[in-house]
């Protein structure tokens, strides 16, 4: 006869996979319902399954950071307002505020209470980026959160499986897109239904009347295997600031990261004030782009939960710009939440150096926009009203931080989770063209492991009509930095096709028959660029990737116009460069 | 000669080309001869003329008298997988030169910060950028220069490109400038392999449309070489017949198109899997099946509704992390629609950092195979966790020719499962096969929902040597009543070739608003997608007449994903704007109980399938009167519901005769698999000769 304990170990193992599988089944759904394109192309989203007392069990692992970790604080809230006896089955609460949801009134979050026999057995989440919520716009200069829009404190959506029409009514006149902003929302209800009903499926099969015995396994094991590796790291307190362009001025984000036995420690005491402009971060956003920093260089493996979020710890002074308190505006709190694995990696470069990546080139949104009530009253060289009204999110990368032992993955989203859209479906859905989407040469910072290259993204109207650009873009006068050795990443640039530069934030009016022209920055290297094997410089020089110039300069490899390597002068030059470096 | 070869007492011959084997079905005036050969991978012809010699004997047919050779084959899908595909240039639009790399600029994996991409077929310095440029409309924004196009002939030349393609922007509207280029290239250089996007893949969206170009020019020149070698040895060997390929799709298709599109070669052995189910989903009347095939490396999931597969119009071949969805090369052709993970029966087991058993991608393969092989193999796989569990005979094993050893493999599941758990290897065992099952349950249920369906009213079909030991345990966790499994489940996919119908399906991406609907253009390119879909089914038709089905992919004008939404086979009228708009809404409501009022609906791509239904040859049932056999011996297996072993009467299946009745726990043993018929299942042999297990 064999152990007891043993088969519902066993038990254990094979519920708790298939609890991940109902969030990623709740994770399509939203997918294929959703309107929103930052959600249904860009994987913009969340979702997951928490237990009655509000703590995560599961979270799919569609999705991006910023969601995902915001949604595993959130749920608490909402069971404050409405403690789990006063829910009813049928019910669905929501609620956009950014305190509270992810960040930026753009992101609605529900919460579904699932029933199984008559109890409240587990709560399902998720959230969806609408495309408006009214208010002046998807902009970053709005001075309080009360201009970017209609903020919907947590209320039910849907009350014992009555609609709840007052609400949706006043979402309805508030927004711009009521159709696609209301799908979206109908999206929520679909995918936590479609959760609830796979959960329950799964307990008849197991006949478990609750899930405390599973929830109890899940973030117990999450967290001793978390604790397990962050002993592995030399405890101790280590320091780094970052420094972005910001929008008024300059900011600095100051980490300090505290290693001990009992987990992980993040304060951001020291960093910058809040600024007059919406690149504010609330704390959740902080905590969630933090934890995603710490996870994916210490525990990448271990699922998110309860239990192996419990160990890290977050906190930053209330008022400074990563903890901003009510008013202040918020929309644009991407820009600087997604430079905080980069914060995290820069304190922990100095504990565990092999596994932290260089900084990222971030993802850069410009937000296009056209028609007679954009451009007409301004235009004067040009009769707009023909043009039809178009407005288009386009959602384009720099160039990932390298690795320690591989080059930064080129053009790719770091460390969101988001896709690009097809020029031809932008060119199809919007009067513009896309001119250029291609690598940005000599942009990935020089190390042993190269950054990725980032990218040339030239847009101009169809029929070379004006159009609005609205950008909010960073890393242009800070650039990418590498570690371990390595080289900075080319920073940003905003310019016209026919020269002049742009401002990185701010709303641009591009003349008829130019282009807005974007040089993405490039992400920082690895490592000592004069360790990197010079038959890889050949290969990026032959690719065109890499000039012969740089590649002499940088990494002292030089490279014949025939495209070979010349060994002997490349000694030459590297040691040229290590004497005048140590001299 | 007719098409079918039957009633002309002609025989029909199905080759499958696998990873390993190699496998052959005749059928003949109602009876069925199969042989297995190891495939020949530098010269793959050389396998198959072997594996025909050998079916030809055993049914005692000369070749000539063949009325019919159907060929599927993963050669193109590990090709792919490999890397041995020819040296390819892509001649692209100006400031698109990155777009195969690019990607969709998004990480697949959201925590592992060492992912990678699979490395593009065609490298940068391959990909060469032409200034001209069409608008989505259609217009020509930037003509194409001749002499651009000339001048890059000497490039070509110096990088030895054996193969070109050519994907411009919005060429699925215009093809003009890819034509033109073509036309240049082939007259400069006469002989080269060419393949247009707007041709391969006439769809919307630059990185799959000009991924599916780049892999099928990759996969001309050796697939190309291949396909003659074969029609040539078919001849020398006395074969008079036409031979024809299994397409991606689920149809055939001419030896000449195959050699055009071999892209759509790609996954044509696994197709031939789920034509094999829809066949028997056919025999016995079943709307919805679940087709279960799973073999060494791999288990594929497909499903079938009213005998049909599931179709798609987008797969990922190639994939370098775990089977992970995005890690992959998309192909953008008409494909039967499953999902593949890497649970088979050489799957490894291992444990992660939570202590939680993982099991597979990485596989032993057949060499050195499982632990239980004895051939230095020390990673306990699926196939040992059989074997220990006791549901595997080791002196059977297929067919006695592999004798199994139960020490090895109870010692590797004790080396890295059981000890660092506390469990017996017996409990370990039991937890290897359960997460396994656990993985393809789950993959069932995540791609159903996927599809908006429900896998639970469903009748499992399971073939493949590892699936009749897992599929009763699988058909408990996602609720399924019902498994058969079929004879010759050994050669599933060559029998599956023999079921297959003449068929070409063809997408092309046209953009129309319900609202300004424009009967006069849709009319246009169904038309000319109707008369080049019929003209790669004719060759083949032999003179039956050919049936087309239209449909449309659309959605509401802001979501992204399309539904199938069938069209009228007739000139379109404006009035038929609003019957398009109730259907997709009958459809949608379907998918998603609601439809969402306000937005317009958009139609995106639409298809058109041309096919020859080939009249089936009805298999007689054999019926036997109910009887319980005995049982040829016992044997303890575990039993997962009750957490220990107990007596499983043993069968063999070969001495089983229709009308036989048996209640599980049992196991029926044959040369090539075992099915486990567990407690609570009563397993009876059907007028087919096929094992119906349903659950009491």
């Amino acid at each position: 006869m064999i152990g007891h304990d043993a088969l519902s170990q066993i038990r254990m193992q094979v519920m708790w996979n298939r609890l991940i599988s109902v969030v990623e089944e709740q994770a399509q759904t939203l997918i294929r319902t959703a309107f929103c394109t930052a959600t249904r192309e860009g994987g913009d989203l969340s979702a997951g399954v928490f237990d009655p007392k509000g703590r995560m069990l599961a979270q799919a692992v569609t999705g991006t950071p910023g969601h995902v970790n915001s949604m595993a604080n959130g749920v608490k809230h909402f069971l404050a307002k409405y403690p789990i006896d006063s829910m009813r089955e049928g019910d669905h609460y929501i609620t956009n505020d950014p305190w509270i949801a992810s960040g930026h009134l753009h992101d609605f979050m529900i919460v579904t209470p699932c029933f199984h026999r008559g109890r409240p057995v587990a709560l399902f989440s998720a959230i969806v980026h609408v495309v408006d919520v009214g208010g002046r716009g998807y902009i970053a200069t709005c001075r309080q959160v009360y201009e970017e829009g209609l903020l919907i404190p947590i209320a039910p959506l849907i009350r014992a499986g009555q609609r709840n029409e007052i609400l949706l009514d006043v979402i309805r006149e508030n927004v711009r897109e009521p159709t696609q902003v209301i799908g979206d929302l109908y999206a929520l209800v679909a995918c936590t239904n479609d959760g609830c009903k796979r959960l329950k499926g799964m307990m008849n099969e197991l006949d478990l009347d609750n899930l405390d015995e599973l929830g109890g396994y899940i973030i117990d094991s999450s967290r001793e295997a978390t604790l397990r590796e962050i002993r592995k790291i030399r405890k101790g307190t280590y320091r780094y600031t970052l420094r972005s362009d910001g929008m008024d001025f300059e900011v600095d984000i100051v980490g300090a990261v505290t290693v001990t036995d009992d987990g992980i420690h993040v304060d951001y005491t020291g960093t910058g004030p809040v600024s007059d402009y919406g690149i504010n971060v609330v704390m959740n956003y902080t905590e969630a782009y933090t934890l995603y920093g710490v996870s994916c260089i210490v525990a990448p493996d271990i699922p998110q939960n309860a239990g192996s979020l419990e160990p890290i710890r977050i906190t930053a002074p209330a008022g400074c710009i990563l903890n901003a308190p009510r008013p202040w505006p918020v929309a644009a709190r991407h820009v600087l939440g997604h430079m905080l694995p980069d914060v995290v990696m820069g304190c922990l470069v100095q504990a565990i150096p092999d596994r932290v990546i260089g900084e990222s080139g971030m993802t850069w949104n410009p937000h296009i926009r056209g028609g007679p009530s954009v451009v007409g009253r301004a235009a004067g060289d040009v009769d707009v009203s023909g043009l039809p009204e178009f407005d288009v999110f386009m959602i384009n990368s720099g160039g990932m931080g390298a690795r320690a032992t591989k080059d930064g993955l080129s053009a790719t989203a770091f460390p969101s989770g988001v896709r690009t859209t097809p020029a031809e479906a932008t060119e199809t859905i919007s009067p513009i063209i896309v001119w250029r989407k291609e690598y940005r040469p000599d942009s990935g910072g020089a190390g042993r492991s190269r950054g990725g290259v980032g990218q040339i993204l030239e847009i101009g109207g169809a029929d070379n009509f004006p159009f609005v650009a609205s950008v909010m873009l960073d890393k242009v006068r800070n650039p990418p930095l590498g570690r371990n050795g390595g080289r900075q990443g080319a920073g940003g640039h905003v310019l016209l096709r026919s020269g002049a530069e742009l401002a990185q934030k701010g709303v641009h009016r591009i003349p008829r028959g130019d282009h807005l022209y974007l040089e993405l920055p490039g992400g920082g290297g690895n490592g000592d660029p004069l360790e990197r094997e010079p038959e890889k410089v050949v290969e990026d020089v032959l690719d065109e990737l890499v000039s012969i110039a740089t590649a002499r300069r940088e990494y002292g490899v030089v490279v014949r116009e025939d495209g070979t390597l010349d060994s002997e002068a490349t000694r030459r030059a590297r040691a040229e460069i290590r004497a005048s470096g140590s001299a | 000669m007719s098409l079918a070869g039957r009633g002309t007492g002609k025989a029909r011959i199905g080759v499958d080309i696998g990873g390993t084997f190699t496998d052959v079905a005749l059928e003949r005036g109602g009876e069925r001869f199969t042989s297995k050969v190891l495939t020949t991978s530098a010269a793959p012809e050389k396998g198959v003329l072997e594996c025909l010699q050998l079916v030809l004997e055993r049914s005692r047919t000369k070749a000539r008298d063949v009325g019919i050779v159907i060929h599927g084959t993963t050669l193109a899908t590990n090709l792919l997988i490999e890397r041995k595909g020819a040296k390819t240039a892509l001649l692209t639009t100006e400031g698109f030169r990155d777009t195969i790399e690019m990607r969709t600029e998004g990480r697949y994996e959201q925590y592992d910060i060492n992912i990678d991409n699979p490395a593009p077929l065609v490298p940068r310095r391959l990909r060469l950028p032409v200034g001209e440029r069409m608008g989505a409309s259609g217009k020509v924004l930037r003509p194409l220069r001749d002499e651009e196009v000339e001048a890059l002939v000497p490039r070509l030349r110096a990088h030895g490109a054996e193969s070109v393609a050519i994907g411009f922007l919005h060429s699925y509207v215009n093809p003009s400038h890819e034509s033109r280029a073509r036309a240049i290239l082939a007259r400069r250089m006469p002989g080269l392999a060419i393949s247009l996007s707007s041709e391969v893949s006439p769809e919307m969206r630059e990185f799959e449309r000009f991924s599916t170009a780049c892999a099928n020019a990759y996969l001309q020149p050796a697939m190309e070489g291949y396909l003659r070698n074969l029609a040539t040895g078919l001849e020398r060997a006395g074969f008079a017949c036409p031979l024809f390929l299994m397409h991606s799709g689920g149809g055939f298709m001419t030896v000449e198109t195959a050699i055009r599109f071999p892209v759509r070669l790609v996954e044509s052995g696994p197709a031939g899997g789920a034509i094999f189910s829809s066949f028997i989903a056919r025999q016995y009347g079943l709307s919805e099946v679940l087709s279960f095939d799973m073999g060494g490396t791999t288990a594929k999931i497909c499903l079938i509704e009213g005998a049909k597969p599931q179709t798609t119009r987008i797969f990922e071949a190639a994939r370098v992390y775990r089977f992970k969805k995005g890690s992959g090369l998309p192909l953008r052709i008409p494909m039967i629609e499953m999902v593949e993970i890497g649970t088979g029966g050489g799957s490894i087991a291992t444990l992660d950092r939570m202590g939680k058993i993982k099991v597979g991608p990485e596989s032993a393969g057949s060499e050195p195979g499982p632990a239980c092989y004895g051939r230095g193999g020390a990673s306990p796989t699926v196939t040992d966790a059989d074997l220990v569990m006791g549901r595997i005979n080791p002196n059977a094993f297929s067919g006695g020719a592999i004798r199994l050893d139960v020490g090895r493999a109870t010692a590797a599941i004790a080396d890295h499962v059981g000890r660092r758990l506390g469990m017996p290897p017996e409990l370990a065992a039991f937890g290897i096969s359960e997460m396994a099952d656990e993985d393809m349950a789950n993959a069932s249920r995540v791609h159903a929902i996927e599809s908006g369906k429900d896998v639970t009213a469903r009748t499992l079909v399971a073939f493949g040597g590892a699936a009749p030991l897992h599929a009763t345990r699988i058909a408990q966790k996602i609720g399924v009543r019902r498994i058969i499994v079929p004879t010759s489940a050994g050669v599933g996919s060559a029998v599956g070739f023999l079921r297959a119908p003449v068929t070409y399906e063809i997408v092309r991406s046209s953009h129309q608003r319900l609202s300004a609907f424009d009967p006069e253009l849709v009319n246009r390119v169904l038309a000319e997608m109707s008369r080049q879909a019929r003209a790669v089914v004719l060759p083949a038709a032999d003179g039956r007449p050919m049936e087309e089905r239209w449909s449309a992919f659309m959605r509401y004008v802001g979501q992204g994903y399309e539904i199938a939404v069938p069209v009228p086979k007739r000139p379109l009228t404006a009035g038929d704007g609003r019957l398009l708009l109730e259907a997709f809404e009958e459809v949608y409501r379907k998918h998603y109980t609601w439809s969402v009022q306000g937005p317009d609906v958009e139609v995106l791509s639409w298809t058109v399938l041309v096919s020859v239904q080939v009249a089936e040859e009805a298999q007689a049932p054999r019926p036997g009167a109910e009887h319980r056999p005995e049982p040829s011996g016992r044997r303890e297996v575990f039993d997962p519901d009750q957490g220990r072993f107990v007596p499983f009467a043993v069968y063999r299946r070969e001495r089983l005769a229709a009308g036989a009745v048996i209640d599980g726990p049992a196991l029926i043993e044959e040369d090539q698999t075992t099915t486990v018929v567990s407690p609570g299942f009563q397993a009876r042999i059907d007028a087919f000769g096929s094992i119906d297990c349903v659950r009491r």
